[in-house]
């Protein structure tokens, strides 16, 4: 396997109202390997998403480094880790453009981390492949090509941030708590779906989730963080081993 | 004077074009808007005044007020300014730099060469008319084009949701900088159309123009629900034209045109308020069809 991207003592910390300083992350060191798919668990506070949003840059770290493939990339912006990094949000409505159709949307993804020069944005020669797309996910989507996202359900919403996100196979998959807004049966049915996407593609991910049976049943690795450290940190045999009840209880002792 | 309000709600329109490319796509208020119209005015007339004949004046123009977006852009953008704050700034600065370029508080065009020109075999306001359709159908073509480019969808995105723009690796910070110098360029050219056509520039001929161009979008959206982009322009014109005839209709009243504002401000407030005043007529109408029965 090969390193994809390694954290290296990476702290966060912000100061809040009285100006004392609060440390989110706290000395993290985490190596990501190529075609790791690791769950991410956590009670509230304990750093989950400031991981996320470390790795993704939307938030520049107070120390440490950040290293892709061997290259330093602490301080690139957002836009231009995109070319890597792609994220999927807990509420339908931060993924997708809504007054925008579902085809513009997909147009978007596609020119992930690329040019978007003065050219005409070719949107027919794509409509077919889109399609094609939609329809495999199987709640019809494929119906709505020309249906501003705003009107569409979270359900379709959130599968179609997931398609957008995946569309151009980036090198890191972000889901955070990407089926947390959804009902039962739509949240279960984008698990599959991202599951079944994410072993097609060969994707290297990281998801969050509170669902513990999720974090059991997917992935090949499992990580467990408190107060902004990581506590824990399971490889695929260790994880295998695990059951139910050994998670309650490390959630207990928290 | 009917002819003639029809002509200035054309060239209305164009500034009511260019708020929109801001205001409404990208979703926030620009009023470096009050400082580029006078600049375009006061660009176009110097020019003319010193030699340059109509078409290049007004092309400067142009290029002044688009220097003026982006210097709000560059403060809102790089500075951390926050935007309404940054337009103000540039909004004022301008002042001192339509001073420098005027070398007066106001600078007539009497006997001077203006864009109409080319067509004066038209009866009175129809050289306004034509010059304003033509104007209107080159803004209106080249964003139509603009927004259906990448770079174009790109900054629809951005206006839309920022936070998913910025993870598809859209540069959002451009994309405003490119929004505000497209916006102020297109209402430097309504200015600078607009003091051709009334024969002269001033200082302080921007103040309040922010309500005109916001009345034409929101009659238009009031009287057009769920169009599309193209056809949203479009209806601009409709609502710049409307707007001036409705201005002309207060005039005709009776009413002080020294106290125009007022009614500019109250038109645009009452179009405004239009979903809750329906909203407050038609709980009215349903109890009294359910006092009834």
């Amino acid at each position: 396997m090969k390193e994809l991207l390694e954290l290296k003592d990476v702290t966060k910390t912000i100061q809040n109202e009285s100006d004392m300083n609060n440390t989110i992350l706290d000395h993290v060191d985490l190596t990501i390997e190529q075609g790791d798919f690791i769950t991410v668990l956590g009670g509230n506070g304990a750093g989950k998403s400031t991981l996320f949003n470390s790795i993704s840059g939307s938030l520049s770290v107070t120390s440490g480094q950040l290293a892709y493939k061997g290259k330093n990339v602490t301080h690139w912006s957002e836009e231009k880790r995109a070319r890597f990094v792609g994220r999927v949000f807990q509420d339908p409505k931060m993924g997708t453009a809504p007054r925008m159709t579902v085809e513009e949307n997909l147009l978007l993804a596609l020119k992930r981390g690329k040019k978007r020069p003065f050219l005409p944005r070719k949107l027919k020669e794509n409509r077919k492949d889109f399609e094609k797309l939609c329809a495999s996910v199987g709640n019809g989507l494929e119906d709505h090509l020309d249906t501003p996202t705003g009107h569409l359900s979270g359900g379709q919403r959130q599968s179609l941030s997931l398609l957008m996100t995946t569309l151009t196979k980036p090198d890191l998959l972000l889901l955070d708590e990407h089926t947390a807004a959804l009902d039962p049966k739509t949240s279960k049915r984008l698990m599959t779906l991202t599951n079944q996407m994410i072993q097609e593609k060969d994707l290297t991910c990281l998801m969050i989730t509170h669902r513990m049976e999720d974090a059991l049943t997917y992935g090949n690795r499992l990580i467990l963080m408190e107060n902004g450290k990581i506590k824990l940190d399971l490889n695929e045999e260790e994880k295998n081993k695990l059951t139910l009840e050994d998670l309650f209880i490390l959630f207990e002792n928290e | 004077m009917f002819i003639s309000a029809i002509a200035q709600g054309f060239l209305w329109t164009i500034l009511g074009i260019g708020i929109f490319t801001t205001y409404r796509i990208l979703k926030f208020p620009d009023l470096t808007v009050e400082g580029s119209f006078p600049l375009g005015a006061a660009v176009a007339v110097t020019a003319i005044v010193s030699g340059i004949p109509p078409f290049p004046a007004t092309l400067l123009a142009i290029l002044a007020g688009m220097g003026a977006g982006l210097v709000t852009g560059l403060l809102y953008t790089k500075g951390k300014i926050p935007v309404i704050l940054s337009g103000i700034l540039v909004m004022s600065g301008l002042h001192s730099v339509i001073l420098f370029v005027m070398q007066r508080p106001n600078l007539s065009l009497l006997n001077y060469p203006k864009l109409y020109d080319v067509f004066t075999g038209l009866p009175n306001y129809f050289d306004v008319i034509v010059v304003g359709i033509i104007a209107l159908v080159i803004v209106i073509s080249v964003l139509l084009f603009f927004f259906y480019t990448s770079k174009g969808q790109a900054y629809i995105a951005t206006g839309d949701n920022e936070s998913m723009a910025r993870s598809l690796g859209i540069k959002t910070d451009n994309m405003k900088i490119l929004g505000l110098v497209f916006a102020n360029g297109i209402t430097a050219l309504s200015g600078a159309l607009i003091a051709q056509d009334n024969g002269y520039a001033d200082v302080n001929g921007g103040i309040g123009i922010i309500v005109i161009g916001l009345a034409s979008i929101i009659i238009a959206e009031v009287l057009f629900k769920e169009v599309t982009l193209g056809e949203r322009l479009i209806t601009i014109i409709i609502g710049s034209v409307l707007y001036q005839l409705l201005l002309l209709a207060v005039i005709q009243l009776g009413f002080d045109t020294t106290y125009i504002r007022i009614f500019s401000s109250t038109i645009l407030a009452l179009f405004l308020m239009t979903p809750q005043l329906r909203k407050g007529l038609n709980l009215s109408k349903i109890s009294k069809e359910e006092g009834q029965h």
